[in-house]
């Protein structure tokens, strides 16, 4: 585990990134075409299991669609094509043979926009993976509903109201219940595409502390537009710029002593 | 900026303002007219004979339209077999497979199906299902109605699932649940209140509609025992009526409009409190 964040010399895409101990998603040579227009290219990184990797760029970089490609959700758009390869623990999620469906339950994911389901109580937001993938067994789904939502930090406000309407919760409280939704599935990676950039600054914290409290039993994936996020709570960083991946390597490295020119541009705010 | 500007703009607004409300009235005024028209001149015959017995002969004072207002309620029925599942369905495949050819050429169609008079439905189910079994028959009504429904629940249904956020979408398939679940339980789920909503539009076109079953139902003086036997509807019965010489049976057919108007609003109340979703009282 301190190797992860220890930090890895020559971590440039001109000079290849090491790979990190324990790899949880290793990515290579990954292209993605929406149409003719390629929203990413030739991207190869090796995301570390147990720690957070913060992905930074300007919008239309290519971060969103790079996450969603971890869970082949970027497929929902009909004229998008992929080249390369994507492997969660050593599983081609691309083989021929795997169904998305599969891959999305061992790749959970939260949104920018809080998005509980309107329909359903708390509890059974919380549960509606597992329900609408055949758990029948209430003692289970009690026991999990509990469990998911003590590690969003969302159980002691909740507990007394586990059957009101979802949409009844703050705005912070929705994100947190949309965490503990998508880790009652009990996924191996959880990816998050600016989960507190509609948050005020509180609900931001509650957010970024969860962060650092899921790492030690998820891989955790962060797309953010804030720079001190980043900072604050990733172990490892990734710029990404038109399309291509910069430059990665620990965040503190990245912050301090970036090792490409653009790199520094953008964390030092002088574009973006 | 001038005081006077500030109030010249305020006057506009309360001009504005008392302007959309007058519209807005204007439009439930026809509603209550024939509401109140239809009380006035029906109320009088509506009693207990009504609804229990089966309209007397010519010359005759008295009767009801029992077997025209369970002949409704049969045909309407029948249609709602026919048109809502396939309808909705139609619906949920334009809205969530993405065909764009194809869609939009089923869409085209269905707006031009929409246009068609409904006589001319009844002559299309005349030939096709009255003649062959050689005899106007409930079916044949059924069918009618249903397909009349069809375009027009699948393009609300496509419309208010449309409405659905991409986002519980997303957020559905992200944990791993296989596309249909998405559709049945989290995006008709949403958009029940407005599918339920198209759905008693089409049932309250249809039941009203008379000139395809002048065709196909055909109108029945007495029960109907059988699918293949033609049948009474309330529509029909009115028509019937409103043009025969006789004060009694005008008198009758005012009564039958307003029953069916009190049907329709009764089946859509009893439907939305069924389909009602627990937290729509505080939401």
């Amino acid at each position: 585990m301190t190797a992860l964040i220890q930090p890895m010399p020559n971590a440039t895409v001109e000079t290849k990134p090491d790979p990190a101990p324990v790899a949880a998603v290793t990515v290579r040579g990954l292209s993605i075409f929406f149409g003719n227009h390629a929203v990413l290219k030739n991207v190869t990184i090796d995301i570390g299991a147990r720690a957070v990797t913060a992905i930074i760029g300007p919008s239309g970089c290519g971060k969103s669609t790079f996450l969603r490609s971890i869970n082949r959700m970027h497929e929902l758009n009909p004229d998008a094509r992929m080249e390369g390869e994507i492997r969660l623990f050593g599983d081609d999620i691309y083989s021929r043979d795997v169904e998305p469906v599969v891959v999305r339950r061992r790749v959970g994911m939260v949104f920018q926009k809080s998005n509980p389901f309107p329909t359903m109580s708390i509890a059974e937001n919380v549960t509606v993976g597992l329900r609408l993938n055949g758990e029948r067994n209430k003692k289970t789904l009690a026991a999990r509903t509990e469990e998911s939502l003590r590690m969003a930090a969302l159980w002691d406000e909740v507990k007394d109201r586990l059957h009101a309407p979802a949409i009844s919760l703050s705005g912070g409280q929705q994100q947190r219940l949309c965490i503990a939704r998508a880790l009652a599935v009990q996924p191996e990676v959880l990816l998050m595409d600016e989960p507190a950039s509609a948050l005020d600054p509180l609900a931001t914290q509650k957010i970024e502390d969860l962060i650092i409290e899921l790492k030690k039993d998820y891989t955790i994936v962060i797309v953010t537009h804030n720079m001190q996020q980043a900072a604050r709570s990733s172990d490892f960083t990734a710029f990404f710029y038109l399309g291509e991946l910069v430059e990665f390597g620990p965040t503190t490295r990245i912050f301090t002593n970036p090792a490409q020119k653009r790199t520094e541009d953008y964390v030092t705010g002088r574009f973006g | 900026m001038t005081v006077s500007n500030h109030h010249w703009r305020k006057a506009r607004n309360v001009f504005m303002q008392a302007f959309t409300f007058v519209c807005a009235i204007l439009v439930i005024l026809p509603l209550l007219l024939v509401f109140f028209y239809l009380l006035k001149q029906g109320a009088g015959s509506v009693n207990w004979a009504f609804f229990t017995e089966l309209p007397k002969p010519v010359g005759e004072v008295g009767g009801g339209m029992a077997n025209a207002i369970l002949g409704t309620f049969i045909l309407i029925s029948l249609a709602s077999c026919l048109g809502v599942p396939v309808g909705v369905l139609g619906g949920v495949f334009l809205s969530e497979y993405s065909h764009r050819r194809l869609n939009w050429w089923i869409r085209f169609t269905a707006d031009i199906i929409n246009g068609v008079p409904s006589i001319t439905w009844g002559m299309v189910v005349y030939a096709l299902i009255v003649l062959p079994m050689k005899g106007f028959s409930v079916l044949a009504g059924g069918v009618v109605l249903g397909l009349i429904m069809i375009p027009l629940i699948m393009r609300t249904t496509e419309e208010v699932l449309q409405l659905v956020p991409n986002g519980y979408r997303e957020a559905a398939l992200a944990l791993g649940i296989a596309q249909w679940r998405v559709i049945v339980q989290i995006v008709l789920r949403t958009a029940l209140k407005g599918i339920v909503t198209g759905v008693m539009l089409a049932l309250a076109r249809v039941a009203g509609e008379t000139a395809p079953l002048l065709f196909t139902a055909f109108g029945n003086a007495y029960w109907t025992h059988r699918l293949t036997e033609p049948i009474a509807a309330l529509p029909l019965q009115i028509f019937n009526y409103a043009i025969s010489p006789y004060d009694d049976w005008h008198r009758q057919a005012w009564a039958g409009a307003l029953v069916l108007i009190l049907l329709i609003s009764g089946i859509n109340i009893c439907v939305r409190t069924l389909t009602r979703d627990r937290f729509s009282k505080r939401a």
